[in-house]
């Protein structure tokens, strides 16, 4: 590592996930049942990991997990929470995109042979349009690192051509949110890849079951 | 989306990708456990990037290959998948190729090869493709801060996004190295910088078209530790790009729910004008 960091400081920076189907399996699983427990898992890893089949698979389904859940997230936001025009308008275009993610993923995973995982019960600590934005900023960064954590692992370059098309429209979405928020829109040169277990633990708080 | 749409495959498909598959067996026969070996690490991944020659010849193997790992495990199953995820996305080109889902040598793909081709084999002509588009972009922004256009948040926002491009150059050239390759040359560039609101519509063009431009090399990438690099780059360029799109009043997602990705021939097009000699 220290010679790799030398001979490419930038890309040091960057973290590398680099998952094959066995590892996500193993990361996802077994890795959150030996840290917090096979019970203590949670149903959202269960719910994640439900399928035996493909990696693939499992990869489409762990994706349509968060986008139900950012789905949810800007659901709630939009009907329950005083929103200024400015970000009720991004919030349902974001809100709009997050359901047609969930639409393509649902019918690549039946069209595999899989079963798509039912939407989480989820719930959100926010009650106004800043806390709202806060926790969207988060949200849609973890998306970003979600899918370009995945990314290497898919299989097949369709679908991989398929989740690059997501991820750069979650990247637009994290921009709109920071900008609303005065926040760099771009806050490294590298985004981060996170695997499937710290994504999970990010998103962990806001599932009820 | 420009994927393969295949509502229904004509017989001569059928028979091209049964052909295919037996390629695919064959193909890894030979190759032994090599596609299906599990990383052990991530420095041993490091590893194979660092040393390609001496401890590990995949990286040769798999940029001299025209079969990748990733391909191997596209059977016909999925292929039907595949074209059930592109109707679902609502592919409204009527672009009806009816190229095997497993086949990497679609028109598109034809096309993109050569226009890659001046910049070298596989991953590395990719990577020297890449390359040369954030020079041009690190270049652009170097010029917009030195012309005094802007001030300000703005002139902040238009420093850290040519901070960012920079950074990508020095990836993109240590990588290159790495694999053994002679990086791009830097190019030598000229941009029309009359006014401020040209500027900033520029630089949204130039930031959408990059991300266009890495989401259309994504798939064909062979190795995965150039594809997880490419992919931390594609979402920056994603996050400039909607960020400029939103200071010039354009939607941040201009395609809606899935961006398209733009074949290496077409971005080379439009920044022709860019290069100066």
């Amino acid at each position: 590592m220290p010679q790799h960091n030398q001979a490419a400081p930038e890309l040091a920076a960057v973290e590398f996930e680099p998952l094959s189907r066995g590892a996500l399996i193993a990361k996802g699983v077994l890795g959150a049942a030996a840290l917090y427990g096979a019970a203590a898992a949670g149903p959202l890893v269960r719910r994640a990991f439900a399928q035996s089949g493909s990696g693939d698979i499992e990869i489409l389904n762990f994706a349509l997990t968060l986008e139900y859940l950012e789905s949810a997230f800007y659901d709630r936001a939009i009907d329950q929470v005083d929103l200024s025009m400015e970000v009720r308008d991004f919030a349902t275009t974001i809100r709009d995109d997050e359901d047609a993610h969930v639409t393509a993923l649902s019918e690549t995973i039946k069209g595999l042979g899989g079963k798509p995982v039912a939407a989480p019960k989820v719930e959100f600590p926010f009650s106004d349009e800043a806390a709202f934005l806060e926790l969207a900023q988060t949200l849609e960064d973890t998306g970003v690192s979600a899918y370009n954590g995945a990314g290497p692992a898919i299989e097949s370059k369709e679908l991989l051509a398929t989740a690059g098309s997501i991820v750069q429209v979650e990247a637009r979405h994290a921009a709109r949110v920071r900008l609303a928020r005065n926040q760099p829109p771009a806050p490294d040169a590298f985004d981060r890849a996170l695997g499937t277990k710290a994504v999970l633990k990010a998103v962990q708080p806001f599932v009820k079951s | 989306m420009r994927v393969i749409s295949v509502h229904s495959f004509p017989k001569l498909d059928w028979i091209k990708r049964f052909l295919k598959l037996i390629q695919v067996v064959a193909s890894a026969a030979t190759r032994g456990t090599e596609q299906h070996r599990i990383r052990p690490s991530k420095e041993a991944a490091m590893r194979d990037v660092k040393t390609p020659v001496e401890g590990d010849d995949r990286l040769e193997r798999l940029a001299a290959s025209p079969m990748s790992r990733r391909r191997l495990f596209v059977t016909g199953g999925s292929a039907a998948a595949v074209s059930a995820f592109v109707i679902a996305c609502g592919d409204d080109d009527d672009d009806t190729t009816t190229s095997s889902s497993s086949n990497g040598s679609s028109a598109d793909a034809m096309s993109d090869d050569s226009a890659l081709a001046q910049f070298g084999k596989g991953d590395l002509g990719i990577l020297n493709y890449a390359l040369t588009l954030e020079y041009i972009e690190a270049a652009f922004y170097a010029e917009v801060v030195r012309s005094g256009l802007f001030k300000g948040a703005n002139l902040e926002l238009i420093r850290s996004f040519g901070a960012d491009e920079q950074a990508h150059v020095g990836a993109l050239t240590a990588t290159v190295r790495k694999l053994g390759g002679k990086p791009a040359p830097r190019p030598k560039t000229t941009f029309p910088l009359d006014d401020a609101d040209s500027v900033i519509d520029l630089a949204a063009t130039v930031e959408n078209l990059g991300a266009a431009a890495y989401l259309g090399q994504a798939a064909r990438i062979e190795n995965d530790e150039v594809l997880a690099a490419a992919l931390s780059i594609h979402s920056v360029e994603a996050r400039h790009a909607a960020a400029l799109n939103t200071l010039t009043n354009q939607s941040f997602v201009p395609e809606g729910a899935f961006a398209k990705p733009a074949d290496a021939k077409t971005v080379l097009d439009q920044v022709q004008p860019f290069l100066a000699g």
